[in-house]
């Protein structure tokens, strides 16, 4: 894409890509050190985790204020309006990306003490991580170079992520079964579970965001889903 | 910038575009030229009622051209000329055929320096009138203040009708046209950048009132203001060097246009 004749409104909207590049890195650093100091019961690295949210959400409260001033200024309009819209959305992506390792680490310092009922979990518990850390990058460098292809490998393959998280309810079921004093702990771990899980749906997300600002249009179609289970419906009082 | 000229235009006809419109003035297969110079090139789209229809498009793109088409202003020099179709409700308004004076009330125009005539705000409404109607009075001074009404202007004028139409601001000036304009009861209103001369607060009341306008007229606009096109328009068409690059909703073409060449302009990349 060609630049702007005016060169600043190309600055502003570099800045923006900077900014949302650098809150990526960030959240990957968040996710692994946080799932880190869980298979490693490390609660100095939980609380470094926690100390390091804050910086994120600033970087999304920047990235606001940055995209607000440059829709007053420069009233952008196609691409580059979707392109503002896009960083918005990936900011609060990001940001609840944060919030979810932070979650994590809060347990690690709840859970002081307990030890794993298994190498199989903890092993379990690594490889998901890695699943979404490898999505979250994939997804954030397809957002940097506006690479449609790429954004949508990570949309097809949410699946993936969502089948592993069951498999590790269902193994911690087994453990809560087995052993009541294990509860707890493994309530705790279903918990860091499903953030993991959530993480993945964000990466989701922001293939999805990618997807827009390239072509103009959400996605259409469902995002593949592997969590099958049966759900009830219950009729809303009134 | 290279640009291939002989592209098809990215003209939508989308169902849900048309779902609802009726055509009232289809141009098709439209040239023009000034001496042998080709200033528009095989245009072809259409203006639906009730909608208001911006053209836009870098300096020297035909824009003005095409509009002035509509009303057969060239009429008025020599050397120009057009060739095709633009047809108002089904008849070829370029059929020599025309009575171009009464084609000239049907589709009334305004232009970006307001003209007031120097003489009253009454007589400037009026003046038009009476070339086609023989009034009473009382008639006539209901259809002035309907048409001062109709423009947002009676509030402001109508204790001094006969001030001189001069004597007005130029956001009033540009009302009063558009009352002129109205007064003798158009289908078809066409502005050509009827706010470049004007500041922000009548630039506005302009807007809002090309707004109420499009309830009871069709309305084509030009203006080099994109944001003004993205505002009051329902429909644009982006010209470039004389050719119809695009044409589409207007949600459409700010937002995710399919031209490369209008996409460039908007985002003022080239233009």
């Amino acid at each position: 894409m060609s630049d702007h004749i005016a060169k600043a409104f190309d600055v502003d909207l570099h800045e923006l890509n900077r900014m949302v590049a650098e809150m990526g890195g960030l959240a990957e650093k968040e996710i692994s050190e946080s799932v880190l100091a869980l298979v490693r019961r490390d609660a100095d690295l939980a609380r470094k985790v926690i100390a390091a949210d804050p910086t994120i959400d600033a970087l999304q409260l920047e990235i606001e204020e940055k995209s607000t001033l440059t829709i007053a200024r420069r009233q952008p309009m196609a691409v580059d309006l979707r392109e503002i819209v896009g960083a918005l959305r990936v900011a609060n992506d990001l940001e609840r990306i944060g919030d979810l390792a932070k979650n994590i680490a809060k347990r690690v310092l709840a859970t002081a003490g307990e030890e794993f009922p298994s190498q199989k979990l903890i092993r379990g518990l690594e490889r998901m991580t890695s699943l979404v850390l490898s999505r979250l990058k994939q997804v954030l460098d397809a957002y940097a170079a506006r690479d449609l292809e790429g954004a949508l490998v990570v949309w097809k393959t949410d699946d993936e992520i969502d089948a592993m998280c069951i498999s590790l309810f269902r193994e911690l079921f087994t453990y809560m079964i087995e052993d009541p004093r294990n509860i707890t702990f493994c309530i705790h771990l279903m918990f860091s579970a499903k953030n993991i899980e959530r993480m993945g749906d964000h990466a989701t997300n922001i293939a999805e965001t990618v997807h827009y600002m390239i072509e103009g249009h959400p996605i259409t179609g469902s995002r593949p889903k592997g969590d099958t289970t049966a759900f009830e419906m219950v009729p809303a009082r009134g | 910038m290279n640009v291939a000229s002989m592209t098809a235009p990215a003209v939508s006809h989308a169902a849900s575009d048309r779902a609802g419109l009726h055509e009232k003035v289809m141009i098709r297969n439209l040239d023009f030229y000034y001496g042998d110079h080709r200033a528009l090139k095989d245009i072809s789209l259409s203006l639906y009622c009730n909608k208001v229809t911006a053209f836009i498009g870098p300096s020297g793109c035909g824009k003005s051209t095409l509009l002035r088409v509509l009303n057969r202003m060239y009429d008025l020099y020599p050397n120009q000329r057009a060739v095709g179709e633009v047809r108002v409700d089904g008849r070829n308004i370029l059929d020599s055929k025309t009575d171009l004076n009464l084609l000239r009330a049907q589709i009334g125009m305004v232009f970006q320096k307001p003209t007031p005539f120097p003489m009253s705000i009454y007589e400037n409404i009026a003046f038009g009138i009476r070339l086609y109607e023989k009034l009473s009075r009382s008639e006539l001074d209901g259809r002035v203040e309907s048409a001062l009404r109709r423009a947002a202007l009676w509030e402001e004028v109508g204790n001094k009708l006969s001030a001189n139409g001069m004597s007005l601001s130029g956001g009033q000036q540009q009302r009063l046209c558009i009352a002129r304009t109205i007064a003798v009861q158009p289908e078809v209103i066409l502005f050509d950048e009827p706010c470049s001369a004007l500041d922000p607060i009548s630039t506005a009341k302009i807007e809002e009132l090309i707004d109420e306008l499009k309830d009871d007229y069709t309305i084509v606009i030009v203006t080099h203001n994109m944001q003004q096109a993205a505002r009051v328009s329902d429909f644009t068409a982006f010209m470039y060097l004389g050719e119809l690059a695009e044409f589409d909703s207007t949600t459409t073409i700010f937002t995710s246009p399919k031209d490369k060449r209008t996409q460039d302009y908007i985002t003022g990349r080239f233009g």
